[in-house]
């Protein structure tokens, strides 16, 4: 756990944030500072505001904020939240495999 | 029934859903919040779902639908069967957004709604939406995991909703008797909170509503059944305590001429008849005139059937002379079958209802109204049962109930939950006597009319249905071949009494003739004495004539002197006369 595993190939990265949102900033922030550390210059990353641009948000189909797609590699992968959780952040990005699922509350 | 009347203050939106405007006063409130809260399967979606479909369908408002656990593509194919063409709305006046977080997305610490809020705005914007429902909150909850997370998120929604002023609906699922913080603490945040809740009850499923909350406005606090016809969701109510329908004096025929003698001119305008009696009684027959005869009338008739196809009920009537072909075919006359082994009680009268109201039909029946009873419990028909009929009056709709009583007996107790509401009730019985069993018919009872409290026997044939009286022998009711002998002897009775009148007459005239001839006989015998006495008197007076003369002549013969004394020589004489004359008579 923890270990970045350095590919060849180049991330891509989309941020969805909502404007100046407590979440969206700190996303920015966290998503700014793993990029740095793990993937240098060998990354690409875009951040849309989905309250500049909601059409971008909505054919996208952005339900809630912050959430960051990896484009490239391929699988596509999401990841919603303020990206606080780095382990699960790198483990998104760096994964082939089945993602761990968000753990749901036990339906009522 | 609680009902607080505080002045209305708070701007209302009407959801459209039968009754729920009603006993909230007129639906939710406006530009504010609404929770819906129920477990799986009490109608929260289809009750948001109607709300946003009223609005935009009969008010013009346009709506937006969020769903958070439900795929859109099939809320939009589920609701197909409620005939709301979704597909149409959802052009121009309804958006359907997909909020479901992708299964595979992964958590990576805590998110929040601005950026799905801003969204929502930008889009309700376009559309000028005013009504917006947020469908699964408690999905989109789950998600946030952490009370204050989830706090934090509903009052943003609440904000964003006071905000852009639209009309909120939220679902929410709960089970049981949750103690969760959540709900709770929606219950207060929001303005108003709608509770459904699913229950089953002898095998029964029923469905029901509760306004627990509503700031600012008062609202009708029970618990009301609701059910989902083909319209869509509907709430049952007893509509004001008071009742003030209009009551009518017109009387109309009940297709049997002598039935509307004994009740004086026919069942009333818009009441509710109880027809009631074992199977084979003629209930059906009876029901059937009076459809028939409001078909005549030109009155657009329903005639709800249970258990026995239209088809059937159609060819056992021609059978007795009622002809519903014409009628069917020119659409005064529509039938309904039913089957009575469906849906609960309440489900069955909220699809009747909508039929009714679909219809609009002057005159009603039910055949049978008791088939309902078997898959409810008593309370639970009698109060669906009570509230159909009183919707039926308010309407102003007659109808003719008829009700199985079981057996064969004259059990009057199956029917009572019905027939403590019926104006008229109508019992037909099988009475059985030397050999046969024969219908008999009489009015137990029937408001605000004189009636006849006389048996009558009802017979079929295929010419029609007739009533004729029944006669009373040594204490007991003749029916059937009873009464036709009856009948015939009273006839023959009557014959013979006019013969022994005749006789009587004719000897009566002999006797007078009798007597006649012997006063004639008696007259002749004493004209012949007359006669007889005349002739006497006469002789005797020539007799004493000559005897005068004759002693004259003689005394001159012999030339004696006159006797000088007065009367001294004819005395003795004249005195002899009349001892003769005596005599002789």
């Amino acid at each position: 756990m923890g270990t970045a595993v350095r590919r060849p190939a180049k991330l891509w990265l989309r941020l969805y944030v909502a404007g100046q949102a407590p979440n969206s900033v700190r996303a920015i922030g966290n998503v700014k500072a793993i990029c740095l550390e793990h993937f240098a210059s060998r990354h690409r990353l875009e951040i849309v505001d989905v309250l500049q641009h909601p059409q971008r948000g909505l054919t996208d189909g952005i339900i809630v904020t912050p959430t960051l797609v990896k484009l490239l590699p391929l699988p596509v992968r999401r990841v919603v939240g303020n990206l606080s959780d780095t382990n699960q952040l790198l483990l998104a990005l760096t994964s082939t495999g089945n993602p761990a699922p968000i753990p749901r509350r036990r339906r009522l | 029934m609680k009902s607080r009347s505080a002045p209305v203050t708070v701007p209302k939106v009407l959801t459209g859903i039968r009754g729920f405007d009603d006993i909230t006063a007129g639906g939710l409130p406006r530009g504010r919040t609404t929770l819906v809260m129920g477990g799986p399967g009490c109608g929260k979606t289809v009750f948001a779902l109607q709300t946003l479909v009223n609005g935009a369908r009969r008010d013009k408002e346009a709506g937006v639908f969020v769903a958070f656990e439900e795929e859109t593509s099939q809320i939009v194919a589920n609701a197909s069967t409620f005939g709301w063409d979704l597909p149409a709305l959802a052009r121009k006046k309804l958006l359907f957004f997909d909020a479901r977080l992708s299964p595979d997305a992964i958590k990576a610490g805590e998110f929040d709604l601005v950026g799905l809020l801003g969204l929502l705005r930008s889009k309700a914007d376009a559309m000028h939406a005013t009504r917006i429902v947020f469908d699964g909150m408690d999905v989109l909850l789950g998600l946030l995991d952490n009370p204050a997370a989830e706090h934090r998120e509903i009052y943003r929604i609440r904000e964003w909703l006071s905000e852009t002023g639209l009309t909120g609906i939220i679902t929410q699922k709960v089970g049981g008797n949750n103690g969760d913080h959540r709900y709770h603490f929606l219950q207060f945040m929001v303005d108003c909170v709608i509770m459904l809740r699913h229950q089953v009850v002898d095998g029964s499923a029923f469905r029901n509503l509760r306004v627990i909350k509503y700031r600012g406005s008062g609202f009708s606090a029970d618990e009301f059944p609701i059910t989902l016809t083909a319209a869509g969701l509907q709430l049952t109510h007893r509509g004001p305590t008071e009742l003030t329908y209009a009551v009518s004096d017109e009387r109309i025929s009940s297709g049997l001429s002598r039935l509307d003698h004994m009740l004086q001119g026919g069942y009333h305008r818009g009441s509710n008849i109880l027809i009631s009696g074992a199977p084979g009684t003629a209930k059906s027959t009876l029901a059937g005139l009076f459809a028939a005869a409001a078909c005549v009338r030109g009155e657009r008739t329903l005639y709800v059937s249970f258990d026995e196809g239209a088809a059937q009920i159609v060819r056992n009537l021609r059978s007795v002379g009622i002809h519903f072909a014409p009628h069917l075919k020119s659409g005064l006359l529509q039938m309904l079958s039913m089957r009575s082994r469906g849906p609960n009680v309440v489900d069955q009268f909220g699809a009747l209802r909508a039929r009714v109201r679909d219809l609009n039909p002057r005159c009603l029946v039910i055949d049978p109204l008791s088939a309902l009873s078997t898959n409810a419990t008593h309370l639970a028909l009698a109060d669906a049962a009570h509230l159909f009929l009183d919707f039926l009056k308010m309407e102003g709709i007659t109808v003719v109930n008829t009700s199985l009583v079981d057996g064969v007996g004259t059990d009057e107790v199956t029917a009572t939950a019905i027939s403590a509401i019926a104006d008229t009730w109508i019992q037909v019985s099988y009475v059985v006597q030397d050999g046969e069993r024969n219908r008999a018919l009489t009015i137990v009872k029937s408001r605000g009319t004189w009636h006849s409290n006389q048996v009558r026997e009802l017979t079929l044939s295929s010419e029609g249905v007739t009533l004729a009286d029944v006669f009373i022998a040594q204490g007991k009711v003749l029916m059937g071949v009873a009464r036709w002998e009856w009948e015939q002897e009273e006839q023959a009775g009557a014959k013979r009494t006019h013969v022994a009148a005749e006789l009587k007459r004719l000897q009566l005239q002999l006797a007078q003739a009798e007597a006649a001839a012997r006063l004639e006989v008696v007259r002749t015998e004493m004209e012949a004495r007359s006669a007889e006495i005349a002739v006497l008197a006469d002789a005797t007076g020539s007799a004493s004539t000559l005897l005068k003369t004759d002693r004259a002549v003689l005394r001159k013969m012999r030339h004696a002197d006159e006797d000088v004394r007065p009367g001294a020589h004819t005395a003795p004489r004249a005195r002899a006369a009349t001892v003769g004359r005596r005599r002789v008579h």
